[in-house]
């Protein structure tokens, strides 16, 4: 069997979860802080299961009725949380104009505006590592959603995430090309290697992306996060790069971002057009689930970044262990 | 006769054409994008022109002191 490590607990969820990807029973835990590290690491380890499992653990736990259960509650304490921080609205077209508008200025707040002006190598390894827990496997949370939509829309979705995985060249799906820019920064590139190390907000993202996947109910906000993504990332990567140079960093490391840039920009086009057009002309219902999708997206994005910016003006390491010192 | 080719044009953004296409330059040099879909800047603004790289977004100066 192989697959990553099973993560190391951080609290009675994770390690009720943890326990019975070793075997034993599933234990009655009572979920607490719903974006807090035990719970989002525990909801972590259920997804987990639904993508590449655990090294040494029984695949067909992904379908143990107890472990789904535990799961279930895990979700509705996350989704219960995101759906009272998050203004609710079903103007998508209002809501995808405004993330198309972009802020300039000294003070603009973000990592990859921190990363064009001062961001540090050291930060940017360490902001590389949190991404990874997605980036290796990039895109696919958003599979789960192409058989749960329809007609254009789906077409319109699987012309992006064929991009996203290569356009049918191993070499260049973006995972691979991220986990060659980890090796380029002397990171391990391994998938799963870094969970021990990254925040509940860094998971939290990530867990939000299969917590619409899996969900069919979900599926308009599966397509609004997906949106926020393809539509603010390409001037984020455009900044990405010039940090990156800025910082002297190879071609082998510059290049996943450097191909996000254009990418992205197609993408952008893609999603609005092909995607979210024809999805709110078959389903109008889910307009107010697309905003959920995207606004959720952002609020944990924003933790997320708070997380690493707050830890770097204080001038600690913004993940809970530390990396090794590169090569 | 094939189907002719169907460029999309944006009304604030790129052209959008099926690829792959190849974009030849003034100079005689050409761009060649292998994507599904290219999308070719129109307000030349792009720092990689002939590709959009959004540069084309409205932008909004942020005040100093608003975060």
């Amino acid at each position: 069997m192989t697959g990553p490590p099973v993560p190391t607990p951080r609290g009675p969820l994770s390690e009720a979860v943890v326990d019975a990807l070793r075997g034993k029973p599933v234990a009655a835990v009572e979920a607490g802080d719903p974006y807090g590290d035990d719970l989002q690491l525990a909801l972590h380890c259920c997804y987990e299961l639904h993508y590449r499992g655990f090294v040494g653990v029984d695949p067909d736990l992904e379908w143990d009725p107890d472990l789904l259960r535990l799961r279930v509650d895990l979700e509705r304490a996350f989704l219960a949380a995101l759906r009272a921080d998050v203004e609710p609205s079903d103007d998508v077209d209002a809501e995808i104009e405004a993330l198309l508008v972009e802020p300039v200025g000294p003070d603009v707040r973000g990592l990859s505006h921190h990363f064009r002006r001062d961001g540090t190598l050291e930060q940017l390894r360490e902001y590389v590592t949190h991404r990874s827990v997605y980036h290796l496997k990039e895109a696919d949370p958003q599979a789960w959603t192409i058989p749960r939509i329809g007609g254009a829309a789906k077409a319109g979705l699987v012309t992006v995430e064929h991009d996203e995985y290569g356009s049918g060249r191993p070499d260049r799906m973006h995972s691979v090309l991220f986990a060659e820019m980890m090796t380029e920064l002397g990171l391990d590139a391994e998938y799963g290697a870094h969970v021990d190390r990254v925040p509940g907000e860094t998971l939290a993202e990530v867990n939000l992306m299969s917590l619409c996947g899996l969900r069919r109910s979900l599926r308009g906000a599966s397509i609004g996060q997906f949106a926020l993504v393809e539509l603010t990332s390409s001037p984020g990567s455009e900044r990405l790069v010039r940090g990156m140079c800025r910082l002297g960093c190879g071609p082998a490391a510059i290049r996943f971002y450097d191909e996000h840039v254009e990418a992205d920009a197609v993408h952008e086009q893609v999603v609005r057009r092909d995607v979210l057009a024809p999805l709110l002309a078959a389903e109008p219902d889910l307009a107010a689930d697309v905003v959920f999708g995207i606004r959720a997206a952002l609020f944990l994005g924003d933790r997320m970044q708070e997380r690493l910016l707050g830890a770097w003006a204080r001038g600690v390491s913004s993940l809970l262990e530390p990396l090794p010192t590169a090569a | 006769m094939p189907d002719p080719t169907r460029i999309v044009l944006t009304d604030d953004g790129p052209a959008l054409v099926r690829g792959p296409v190849e974009l030849e330059l003034p100079d005689g040099t050409r761009v060649r994008s292998d994507r599904a879909v290219t999308a070719v800047c129109l307000c030349r603004r792009s720092r990689r022109y002939p590709i959009c790289d959004t540069a084309h977004r409205r932008k909004v100066r942020q005040p100093e002191d608003d975060r």
